[in-house]
């Protein structure tokens, strides 16, 4: 049902590069899967709104004003894996 | 004094009447951790400011402060970001993050005085049913090592259920704190979608995530969840409405209250020791003074499929966010540069990532794209909404919902690992009270024939937790296991 190319294409779409192992096993995985799924077609949903958010949604509201977010600015800098002051910093893309 | 088998509320009495400190306590549990984990790999990181945070709770007893949980060590999922404690959500992708803030969960916690013992193991993510999906290697079961300890709460529930926390934090997607509560033998609770704030916890599904305590007790978890509970400005889905004082209004009495079994759960393919259980809680409800009849939930059937489709859309994208660029991994580019943006991508989260998530991401993506979106998300959106109206038509007709929590024991470890879709059936009775948004709990009531933990599950209207409460208490009562240790423990 799923091939390995379309595997390679959802990766791709994905972002997602795989080892030997998941590009081998991950179609047979999706058909099995994507099979069990197919009982969702047998049910008759003409007309039906679908579900998002389960609970009864509360709108909040409040006034769009700019807050300063306590320690933002270097702080949350520090964290990325490399950085230039206040700068994220990634390497040269050759392409 | 044994401790590790005492209920919050009784250890916080023993705090009040300075028969122990919190820094005696919480060193109590520091030196279980210690002796016990390596056995069981339940924490991913020990706070190493726990005894410090004892000390200030002790000092502000002495000042006559209070708090609910004034003192008390509480064990978080590793999925909950802690400001200055790493959060792994035990990927390889957040290895060594450091939030710069915690989670409203655990600010709430930490404001009624609890002290943070550490961070819990977990299947990466949170996707996975046995804590085998953990970059730290899994959790074993307390009751028996051999075994998983459910997930992907797996080291929460193992932490309780060996007596190295008295509660912990886990989360539940898809039954992520309830199975594993029923695997290890704790009481596991996820509240109504809305009632606790995801603001802070590392996001997997968001119309479907929610954070719940697992405790030794009922009276706990309905303690826990008072204190976490309530409107967050930061997480906009969070509902306004009162937390009522669920553990002070708690009662076992349960004349005029009507438990609706649930058809298709108690008519699935059950190990006879799961259904033995099964019969026990409901001769225990019709003890305790309930009404109990059958209810159908035709859909609760496609629940495996409707959740992995919903979940695994709303992964795809809200794991995308990892991409090597302002926090956690990053590949390494300096013998083979990036030939481009997109290279530089793939590499990093298919380094970053472990094969489930991966398996997740692709799932969504392709339900979520040109010519499958009809048929896979739309489709599933739709079956959601009939499943809840058959969940609040029941609910017309019952107060609680009841039915096994997993249709057997815990599995071997290893046993289920290689077959995804075994795996994801493992959800089956969890699933829909994600899906629909209701209340739901595992309590324990008894053992398989080989000393394994079996639990039963409970659901509640949206916002009624007071009943599912009591109704779980009223079986706590009766069963009578709620300080059983596994041996050696």
């Amino acid at each position: 049902m799923i091939s390995k190319d379309q595997i390679l294409k959802i990766a791709k779409l994905a972002r997602l590069s795989l080892n030997k192992q998941e590009e081998e096993q991950f179609a047979d995985q999706f058909s099995a899967i994507l099979g069990y799924f197919e009982q969702m077609s047998a049910v008759n949903t003409e007309g039906v709104e679908p579900l998002i958010t389960p609970t009864e949604m509360e709108f909040h509201w409040r006034e769009d004003e700019a807050v300063q977010w306590q320690n933002m600015g270097s702080e949350v800098v520090e964290r990325s894996p490399d950085h230039s002051g206040k700068l994220f910093k990634v390497p040269p893309v050759v392409g | 004094m044994t401790l590790q088998n005492k209920s919050l509320f009784e250890l916080r009495k023993l705090l009040e009447q300075k028969e122990i400190s919190s820094k005696e306590l919480t060193g109590f549990f520091l030196e279980r951790i210690e002796r016990f984990d390596s056995a069981l790999n339940s924490f991913v990181t020990v706070n190493d400011q726990a005894l410090a945070q004892a000390e200030r709770a002790d000092e502000k007893r002495a000042r006559g402060e209070k708090g609910k949980l004034l003192g008390l060590p509480v064990g978080i999922k590793d999925l909950l970001c802690t400001k200055g404690l790493k959060t792994t959500a035990a990927s390889k992708m957040l290895e060594n993050f450091v939030p710069p803030y915690s989670a409203t969960v655990v600010t709430r916690l930490e404001g009624e005085g609890a002290v943070t013992l550490g961070k819990l193991n977990q299947d990466e993510f949170a996707m996975g049913s046995s804590s085998e999906n953990s970059y730290f290697g899994p959790t074993k079961n307390p009751w028996n090592p051999q075994f998983v300890p459910g997930g992907s709460s797996g080291g929460s529930a193992a932490a309780v259920a060996a007596g190295l926390a008295p509660a912990t934090i886990g989360t539940d997607t898809g039954g992520s704190i309830r199975q594993p509560a029923g695997f290890c033998g704790i009481v596991g609770v996820k509240p109504t979608y809305g009632r606790v704030s995801r603001y802070g916890i590392v996001a997997f599904a968001s119309s479907l995530d929610q954070a719940g305590p697992m405790t030794r007790t009922v009276k706990d978890a309905a303690l826990i969840s008072e204190v976490i509970s309530g409107f967050d400005p930061y997480d906009s889905t969070t509902s306004e409405k009162s937390v009522p004082a669920w553990s002070e209004k708690i009662s076992g009495a349960l004349s005029g209250k009507t438990i609706g079994v649930i058809k298709e759960f108690v008519e699935a393919k059950l190990h006879p020791d799961v259904k033995e259980q099964v019969d026990r809680a409901l001769a225990m409800f019709k003890e305790a003074g309930a009404t109990v009849k059958e209810v159908s939930l035709p859909h609760s059937d496609l629940s495996i499929p409707v959740y992995y489709m919903v979940a695994t859309s709303e992964a795809s994208s809200n794991l995308a966010r990892y991409d090597g660029v302002r926090y956690g991994f990053r590949a390494d580019f300096s013998a083979h540069p990036a030939e481009s943006v997109e290279e530089f991508y793939c590499r990093t989260r298919g380094e970053g990532f472990g094969s489930e998530v991966k398996r997740r991401i692709m799932l969504g993506t392709y339900a979520l794209s040109s010519g499958y979106y009809d048929a896979y998300y739309k489709k599933a959106g739709q079956i959601r909404r009939l499943l809840a109206d058959q969940f609040m038509a029941a609910f017309k007709q019952v107060d609680v919902l009841f039915g096994p929590v997993t249709a057997s024991p815990a599995f071997a470890i290893g046993d289920r690992v290689s077959d995804p879709l075994a795996m994801y059936l493992n959800d089956i009775f969890t699933t829909s009270a994600n899906l629909v948004g209701v209340p739901g709990m595992s309590v324990p009531v008894g053992f398989s024939k080989e000393g394994l933990p079996i639990g039963v599950q409970l659901m509640a209207a949206p916002f009624q937790e007071q009943v599912m409460f009591d109704a779980a208490l009223a079986l706590e009562e009766r069963a009578g296991i709620s300080e059983r240790l596994p041996n050696g423990y």
